[in-house]
């Protein structure tokens, strides 16, 4: 006879596997054993079992899906299923396994605290099973139970368990799972699920029910940090003015100190509304409605925080983002996001790589299609307020909206905000003097001079980021080939930004021939000062000190700017000098003026 | 007794469902320019109700409520649904399809398809429209059928209140997508994750008022298509069939035409809780409409039913 148990804890569990690893059947035995079948569910399930030839109840067919599935022989998507047990309730999401369906799995990942991972002791690790394991860390489930299934199959042997085990626990250590148990079980069978089993007296652990009601859930909710993003304002009369909200993490109190962001302003906790009832202090996850001492003006998306323990704020981030949409994610596009209470649009900069989720390992791309899971960075037109994802779930994650469907696009989790936000300037910011000019034009005699004078008159922080020496270190690996050339530059522009924005003055030359190129350095740099040294081909290759262009001229150096390769004039550029028509004293004071003229000293 | 319940700050798994749902139906409110809530009389309503109650505290529920009559629900429903309303004090539209489509089926047809469909499928999608709304919150709950099992929290319709499966948005963390297309409209479910029980202990747990119909009392029935229903005004035993008495109660209620009763002497909510954790059968055996075939659920809601 059940009872209700008013003290019931509510865990939500996601169930991951294919079909081949029997998960249906494990969902059905569980069930089964528990007697949480209805008898009128039962008698069909056995009608069909006995219509399709079997001499036992095909549990599996309980978990039979909607008549589209059917038909196409396809699983949609998560569906859900309710299980109680004398001390919990559960939430279980039952989704499927196949890698066509990481996003379904991350849906039922999201908010589990528990998740089963279902393997068929045949097999042993399979790819897939590493997928599933590397969602359930990515989406911070911090307990998993492996079910290593079929044991029947293979006689209950004890080696091939161990054997199993060890293998998941040598590719566990790339991942973070604070918790992790193996239950060898016979789905089929019933052993170890909701029954001991005599097929395996060397198993004295936990049957996969034990482990389900008594595997420690409570204290993973983060009672530290008080996060409450405004819901809703409630304004019932001229006195009365209360923010509605759910706890995110932590508790409050009445009298407590208390900051609302992102204006900063500071207040006190006047009253707390839990329940329609007046109370001394509330806790995550209640839904509270607060007033405050002072007027202070806060809006859906704003959020609550202790004074002394404040979320972080920015509109630059490091993500990783799960990809649900057919159409794929792509750079420099901009879509809606919704995080926490807020919604804003974002744009995404840039694809770091994307995460092999069965190897785990990384790889370059241009776009994330459906199903992928990268690193990507991205800047939102309004600032988050938001922990990173590691330390607070429901403050660290967002989606991200299409707008031209209003599709759930992608789901994301915030690592960090980028680096380029968090490093303020120290101080006066630099410059960036860059030369450019065709192959024995005169930039490094011209560089080489401006530096000089730049060090004995203006004394200021100088860099003199020179060709061959950045080809000796950072660009060791790269040949000459028009993308080699470019990476070449983009690691210059890189280093030159860093520079100029810690205040030193840099002073590059490189022929840099790409028009294109040279502007994205420009945008990367800001403080850009662009001297295209002129000089016409013909006196370039009377001068040629390394005997290039006569090695070009001959063949035996192919794409050499000037010969073989364009060089493309500057549209616009700071300063211009004709080093076949002026001397090199002059073209450095004219360089220095300029300087001078733009503010720059 | 598990020992983390004993202390401040946790919440029972009741308490955390409301959480889930209080969260929702603010969501709602803050999402959508007019939402409504669907009021059925039933017992998900008043949990939906009593929720919502809450949830805008001290303000009142920002958003009226809508029942969608067919004219041939029970009597004690009418009475309660008017006493109720009073004494919640809130804003009720009663919307009916008073058209000759709808006209021609009565109570005789309560089971069919065409019944359901322009009494209740149409007449809620012309509410809808009627008054503009763009969200409905709903009181289904997941685990009353097996596609309503896929069924999302924020689930949008087409324009013609059609469900697709296939198209649904993946809902993660408790980020819920409002964002509506010309034309579409949203169903909201707040109480997808509660079950019958859940739904009982809440009652008894918040002394919420519900329809008598659902506690045990002797009453005259007709057996009809294995359905057992009541001896009333839309009801009279055809020839051959027999008016039986017995001691017996709803567990769910819908139309009187259409609705079988139960047989059960529970008489109180302790004993209708204690009845449900133990049923053997399923919520909906006794609700005409969802047996005429297998997939007759799903296939009414891709029609814009709840």
């Amino acid at each position: 006879m059940k009872q209700y148990n008013p003290n019931a804890e509510l865990v939500r569990l996601v169930i991951m596997g294919s079909v081949d690893d029997g998960k249906s059947t494990f969902i059905g035995r569980l069930f089964y054993d528990l007697g949480e079948i209805y008898q009128d569910q039962l008698e069909a399930i056995e009608k069909a079992s006995k219509k399709g030839g079997l001499d036992f109840i095909d549990l599996s067919l309980l978990t039979d899906g909607l008549s589209a599935e059917r038909e196409q022989k396809i699983t949609i998507d998560a569906a859900y299923r309710y299980l109680a047990t004398p001390k919990r309730r559960f939430i279980v999401a039952d989704v499927p396994g196949h890698e066509q369906y990481t996003r379904n799995m991350a849906t039922g990942a999201s908010l589990a605290n528990l998740a089963i991972i279902m393997v068929d002791a045949q097999k042993g690790l399979l790819p897939q099973s590493k997928r599933h394991l590397f969602i359930s860390s990515l989406l911070g489930v911090r307990h998993v139970l492996v079910a290593i299934n079929k044991m029947d199959l293979v006689n209950y042997d004890q080696n091939i368990f161990e054997k199993i085990k060890d293998d998941f626990s040598a590719f566990l250590a790339k991942l973070n799972i604070p918790d992790i148990a193996f239950i060898p079980v016979s789905s089929l069978k019933g052993d170890m699920i909701v029954e001991r089993s005599d097929n395996m007296p060397w198993y004295q652990g936990a049957t996969a029910l034990n482990y389900l009601e008594n595997v420690e859930i409570a204290n993973d909710i983060n009672l530290l940090d008080f996060r409450m993003p405004v819901q809703l304002v409630i304004r019932p009369d001229q006195n009365f003015r209360g923010y509605a909200g759910r706890i995110e993490g932590g508790t409050i109190k009445v009298g407590e100190k208390v900051k609302i962001l992102p204006s900063g302003k500071s207040t006190k906790i006047k009253s707390i509304i839990v329940d329609r009832e007046n109370k001394e202090y509330a806790f995550s996850p209640q839904n509270a409605v607060l007033t405050m001492e002072d007027e202070v003006d806060a809006s859906r998306g704003d959020m609550i925080a202790r004074e002394n323990n404040l979320p972080e704020i920015g509109n630059k981030f490091e993500t990783t983002i799960c990809w649900m949409k057919e159409d794929a994610l792509l750079p420099n596009k901009s879509y809606i996001l919704k995080q926490a209470t807020k919604t804003c649009r974002c744009f995404i900069d840039k694809i770091l790589y994307k995460i092999n989720t069965d190897s785990l390992h990384r790889q370059d791309c241009n776009a994330l299609n459906q199903n992928e899971i990268g690193r990507v960075t991205i800047t939102t037109a309004s600032p988050l307020i938001f922990d990173s994802y590691s330390k607070n779930r429901n403050t660290g994650s967002f989606i991200i909206i299409d707008e031209n469907d209003g599709s759930t696009a992608g789901a994301g989790m915030i690592l960090r905000k980028s680096q380029t936000t968090e490093i303020k300037n120290s101080g006066k910011e630099g410059f960036t003097l860059w030369f450019t000019g065709l192959p024995s034009s005169g930039k490094s005699t011209l560089a080489d001079a401006v530096t000089k004078e730049l060090n004995e008159k203006y004394g200021i922080p100088l860099e003199r980021l020179d060709g061959d020496a950045v080809r000796e270190t950072i660009c060791r690996d790269l040949g000459f080939s028009s993308g080699d050339r470019q990476k070449n530059i983009e690691r210059i522009a890189y280093i030159a930004k860093l520079l100029t924005k810690h205040g030193v003055a840099v002073i590059t030359s490189f022929v840099s021939p790409n028009r294109q190129v040279r502007n994205w350095a420009r945008q990367v740099i800001g403080n850009f000062v662009e001297v295209y040294v002129k000089c016409p081909v013909e006196e370039c290759i009377k001068r040629d000190p390394k005997g290039n262009y006569k090695k070009a001229l001959s063949g035996q150096i192919a794409q050499f700017t000037g010969v073989s390769d364009n060089y493309e004039e500057p549209d616009n550029p700071e300063i211009v000098v004709e080093t076949d028509k002026e001397d090199i004293s002059q073209c450095t004071n004219r360089i220095i003026a300029s300087l001078k003229k733009l503010g720059y000293l | 007794m598990n020992r983390y319940m004993e202390e401040r700050y946790s919440l029972n798994y009741l308490k955390q469902l409301e959480a889930e749902s209080i969260y929702i139906i603010r969501e709602t409110a803050a999402e959508f320019k007019n939402p409504v809530l669907l009021y059925s009389v039933g017992k998900d309503s008043s949990v939906n109700l009593r929720l919502c109650q809450k949830a805008f505290y001290p303000g009142k529920i920002p958003f009226p409520l809508l029942h969608i009559d067919t004219g041939y629900k029970f009597k004690e429903m009418y009475e309660f649904r008017d006493y109720y309303m009073k004494k919640a004090g809130v804003n009720l539209i009663v919307y009916k399809n008073e058209e000759p489509e709808a006209q021609k089926f009565g109570p005789e047809q309560a089971h069919t398809d065409q019944y359901i469909y322009y009494k209740k499928t149409k007449a809620l999608l012309d509410a809808l429209k009627k008054y503009g709304f763009d969200a409905a919150i709903g009181g289904a709950r997941r685990e009353e059928e097996k596609s309503r099992a896929k069924e999302r929290i924020f689930s949008v319709r087409t324009e013609l209140g059609a469900w697709d499966p296939k198209n649904q948005k993946p809902e993660l963390w408790h980020l819920y997508n409002g964002k509506l297309q010309e034309k579409e409209t949203m169903r909201i479910f707040p109480l997808s994750n509660w079950t019958e029980s859940d739904i009982w202990a809440y009652i008894k747990e918040e002394n919420i008022e519900v329809v008598p119909l659902y506690f045990a009392q002797k009453r005259q029935l007709i057996k009809r298509n294995n359905v057992l229903v009541r001896l009333d005004e839309f009801n009279h035993p055809k020839e051959g069939e027999e008016i039986i008495e017995a001691v017996c109660r709803y567990r769910t209620l819908g139309c009187s035409p259409s609705t079988g009763a139960v047989l059960s002497s529970a008489q109180n909510i302790d004993e209708i809780l204690e009845e449900v954790l133990n049923a053997k059968k399923s919520e909906r055996e006794t609700r005409a409409i969802d047996g005429t075939s297998e997939t007759a659920m799903e296939q009414k809601k891709k029609e814009g039913y709840f």
